[in-house]
């Protein structure tokens, strides 16, 4: 590998600008994001940046059990972001629909319909724990670039309580790992 | 100024070579005291250039026929308006210039507001052209309190050179007009209280939505360009004239470092204005200023 590579790949890891969209979420996940760049957590430290545009973006933050409505315009965002990119889905519900498992009105999980690098588990999940996955998926971002080879999917690890005892679990935190493992 | 001295000046100093690095770090430094301002550690130094290194590996959407061509164009036009203006600046005491190079800086900062609005309306966005119309009646509004405050010291020290300007002795009119130069630099550079173009809550991100990539850098790169010009000229016109060559650099350096940060308290300590108010705010506040400035300037040359 050259110079120039390393150098891109580093950038790569130290500059992920990310799009946020919500796909059908209670908006438990996207208050959690929004906290994740706020000063107590301050992503920015990591090169983190919230960009207005899909166009300008890297990392492609979807929250929600991704309802009918919402899968058009994620494969259309997802489109929308030039690569290399990388796909965190943040909360429970992207990974397995969480509490809205076999409704009518979804169409989830969300890696039926564009490959997902990152599960972020929680319900919702703490802003470190976003953080964390937001770091992972700019690694796995400049691992891509360099590599061209297609990355299986990251769940990172719970951090704090979990989904609050909202579902089977009875708030052990078992919940999101269990179900995208098995 | 003959053409080695003009490259020289337009390539390597206060040109492209140390104006990209010294526009990175403003970069910085605007990001990093907004993120100290609001209690949080913020970017890391070397993170402009991470920026501008990633987004020249990305990908670029295809663009086709002329209105492709156009969006590909205006970015590197307005790079290299930006960095025209940067080598205008008499940094070195020394360095020359010639009659009427402030007229050329003030055109060459105005291209890459105009490159902007350009940028909005090509690329078809309903964003991109709600953002555009917004910068083009922004643009309007500063610029004549903008212009009227450059005339008037311009016309209170009886010359148009850079360099002479740089040198002469501040009279009390200069100031009136650097300040009313300061109230116009939020305006110019987008900036919290009139950051209305690239308003990220309401239209994404204005005039620049649609472009990605390269693309993005250079638009990047001529903000940051712009940053260089904007402070740089207010600089040239608050700092103390000194003859000795690097003492004069430090002292250019300190006044836009000083101005950076003054800016970024301002923007880090204000709200958004509607655009409604911001108009207002140019046309019935600050035009009275300008007006004043100008007459004072024009009064005075006459009864000397």
């Amino acid at each position: 590998m050259n110079l120039w590579n390393k150098l891109m790949c580093y950038s790569r890891r130290r500059s992920p600008w990310l799009f946020h969209m919500n796909g059908g979420s209670c908006n438990g996940c996207d208050i959690e994001l929004i906290a994740s760049l706020t000063p107590r957590y301050d992503a920015e430290q990591l090169g983190v940046r919230l960009e207005g545009s899909p166009r300008h973006a890297d990392i492609l933050c979807i929250t929600g059990p991704i309802t009918h409505n919402a899968v058009g315009a994620i494969k259309v965002v997802y489109d929308q972001v030039f690569g290399p990119k990388a796909v965190v889905a943040i909360g429970s519900c992207p990974a397995t629909t969480n509490v809205f498992i076999e409704s009518r009105t979804l169409d989830g999980p969300l890696n039926k319909h564009i490959p997902v690098d990152v599960f972020v588990p929680g319900c919702p999940p703490r802003p470190d724990a976003i953080i964390q996955g937001v770091a992972k998926a700019a690694e796995i971002l400049a691992e891509r670039a360099s590599k061209k080879l297609p990355v299986a999917p990251v769940v990172m690890p719970l951090v704090g309580e979990g989904c609050g005892g909202a579902c089977a679990c009875g708030g052990s935190g078992g919940c999101a790992t269990k179900e995208v493992q098995a | 100024m003959n053409m080695t001295t003009a490259l020289a000046r337009l390539l390597i100093f206060p040109g492209l070579l140390f104006a990209i690095p010294g526009a990175w770090f403003i970069l910085w430094v605007e990001r990093k005291a907004v993120a100290l301002m609001q209690g949080r550690i913020g970017p890391p130094f070397m993170q402009p250039f991470f920026d501008f290194i990633k987004l020249l590996g990305k990908d670029t959407p295809p663009r086709e026929g002329i209105g492709g061509m156009l969006m590909k164009a205006w970015p590197l036009i307005a790079v290299s308006a930006a960095a025209g203006a940067v080598g205008l600046l008499p940094v070195l005491p020394s360095s020359g210039g010639f009659e009427g190079d402030l007229i050329l800086l003030l055109a060459l900062l105005e291209v890459p507001s105009m490159c902007i609005i350009a940028a909005g309306f090509s690329s078809r966005s309903i964003f991109g052209e709600i953002g555009s119309a917004r910068e083009a009646v922004l643009s309007v509004s500063y610029n004549i309190v903008f212009l009227l405050a450059i005339l008037s010291i311009a016309a209170s020290q009886h010359t148009f050179s850079l360099a002479t300007l740089a040198q002469l002795p501040a009279s009390p009119l200069r100031w009136l007009g650097v300040l009313a130069l300061l109230i116009c630099l939020p305006a110019k550079l987008h900036l919290n209280p009139f950051s209305l173009p690239n308003a990220e809550q309401e239209i994404y991100s204005g005039p620049m939505t649609e472009y990605a990539g390269p693309e993005l850098a250079m638009w990047e790169l001529s903000h940051g360009l712009e940053w260089v010009a904007a402070t740089g000229l207010v600089a040239t016109l608050a700092a103390p004239h000194v003859t000795f060559g690097w003492l004069a650099i430090l002292i250019f350096v300190a006044f836009s470092f000083g101005i950076v940060l003054m800016l970024s308290a301002v923007a880090s300590a204000t709200a958004r204005l509607a655009i409604d108010t911001t108009v207002r705010f140019y046309w019935q506040v600050t035009l009275i200023f300008a007006v004043l400035a100008i007459s004072s300037a024009l009064f005075m040359r006459f009864r000397s």
